[in-house]
């Protein structure tokens, strides 16, 4: 059962990953040496403001996902942990 | 062999990107700053309502290494249109505890956490390792995570059911300073499960015209693996007046036919001096699961039965507003940064083959279920 699951993963989903993850990894380290960063860190002063932070309100965008996970069929791209969701 | 061969060769790939990460000459980076964080969350709606505190306290040992804790419990009462059609209402609660230790070296931050969910009819435990990674004059960090789930299943009232669900988490992400007012991000994450997947306790009708009310019920049956993959694209932008405003889009696909999306566009406000405003919106979709029916013909009509609402056809809309009050530094306790926030969030559900079965009608000819809940969040966090 075990098997046929990760054969199911491997086949579906591993060389996807992979792709993505060297992809990702050429852009952040081969790409370096050609095109230099283009904004500067006295440039990120509004990036840095806490209203443009991806985790502003900690422990309740956890549960916001956590309510959505819950109850519909889409899961994961999150951050969230899953499992155990109290929900039925 | 072969799938030992893809994933020997995915997990060499990772080590290789990780070890080109670390070994990158950078300036370091530091770790976020100790925080104290306490709510209270509701949900109420459907015939359910969920309540329950949650703390989370996170302190830094040395510049380089952070510790965590998180406790989360929920009393659940349900009387939901599920619980109705085949059983009574019941009550029950949930308790979660999750650890986290944080690593930062030079500009890599790693995260192992480990975490326990417990009802009196269900254990969830997991571990969880994140590696995040800053790069390119730190315009972009790369992250890359693996989770592994193990869950025990119990049934209430039935002292020889048990069961084991087992699950496999993969997620890469990249985040990227595309201007100095624009952020870009992108999250990709597979899950495979395996085992007992459905509810215990939830059961499926089909047509019997031997029975008097011409409906009989049977156990759910579902498939023993789900395999699914989700795609998160988000953007942040800050706005000229200083507002903020995020946009994202998430795709989602398994292994039962289920292919859903959402997008969500959020803005965030300052007013006044001390004060923070934010609107959202949310719209979800997802089509069925292969074998999902409202009604089945007969018993026995497949090899796998469900009718569980979350498997059918459907969609939910969200409207959210958030104020949060900034403690101006005049009262902030022993001068520690302080803020406390409500957050208030309207879901309405539209079920397109999932009928009420709690209404009168003949059978097969309900109305369509659909219900609101609304969801409220009290929250303060101190930063020390």
């Amino acid at each position: 059962m075990k098997r046929n699951m990760l054969k199911q993963l491997s086949s579906l989903f591993v060389n996807k990953l992979a792709i993505m993850v060297l992809l990702i990894s050429c852009s952040a380290i081969s790409g370096c040496s050609s095109i230099k960063p283009w904004v500067q860190p006295y440039e990120r002063q509004n990036l840095a403001d806490p209203i443009m932070s991806a985790s502003r309100h900690g422990i309740a965008a956890s549960h916001a996902a956590h309510v959505y996970e819950a109850r519909e069929a889409a899961r994961g791209a999150e951050g969230t942990g899953g499992g155990g969701c109290g929900c039925n | 062999m072969a799938v030992t061969k893809h994933l020997f060769n995915f997990i060499q790939l990772l080590l290789t990107t990780l070890t080109l990460l670390l070994s990158s000459t950078v300036k370091a980076a530091v770790l976020e700053d100790d925080k104290v964080e306490v709510m209270y969350h509701s949900y109420e709606g459907g015939g359910m309502k969920i309540d329950g505190p949650a703390v989370l306290i996170r302190k830094k040992a040395s510049e380089s290494f952070a510790v965590s804790a998180f406790y989360y419990a929920d009393t659940i009462s349900s009387a939901s249109v599920d619980v109705m059609s085949t059983a009574s209402p019941y009550e029950e609660e949930r308790d979660e505890l999750n650890l986290g230790f944080e690593y930062l070296n030079n500009k890599t931050q790693m995260t192992l956490s480990l975490r326990q969910s417990e009802e009196d009819d269900y254990l969830a435990q997991s571990v969880s390792f994140n590696v995040s990674h800053d790069t390119f004059g730190d315009l972009t960090t790369v992250q890359l995570g693996i989770s592994y789930g193990d869950d025990e299943v119990k049934r209430n009232g039935d002292d020889n059911f048990i069961a084991q669900t087992q699950s496999y988490r993969v997620r890469t992400g990249i985040s990227q300073i595309l201007t100095s007012n624009l952020i870009a991000s992108f999250e990709l994450e597979a899950i495979a499960s395996n085992g007992f997947l459905n509810n215990p306790y939830r059961a499926v009708r089909f047509i019997d015209e031997e029975s008097e009310s011409g409906v009989g019920y049977q156990p759910e049956v579902y498939p023993e693996t789900r395999n699914s993959l989700a795609g998160k694209l988000s953007l942040r932008y800050f706005l000229p007046w200083r507002a903020a405003v995020v946009l994202s889009y998430r795709g989602f696909k398994d292994s039962w036919d289920i292919q859903a999306s959402d997008y969500e566009i959020l803005f965030r406000q300052p007013i006044f001096t001390d004060w923070e405003f934010e609107l959202k919106t949310r719209h979800y979709q997802q089509t069925q699961a292969e074998f999902y029916q409202d009604l089945y013909p007969y018993r026995n009509a497949q090899n796998y039965l469900a009718r569980d609402k979350e498997l059918s056809e459907f969609t939910d809309t969200t409207i959210g507003a958030s104020l949060t009050y900034i403690v101006p530094k005049a009262y902030q306790p022993f001068d520690w940064p302080a803020e406390m926030s409500v957050q208030w969030d309207r879901i309405d559900f539209d079920y397109h083959n999932f009928r009420d079965t709690q209404q009168q009608a003949p059978i097969g000819e309900e109305p369509l279920y659909q219900f609101s809940a609304d969801v409220i969040r009290v929250f303060a966090s101190i930063y020390f």
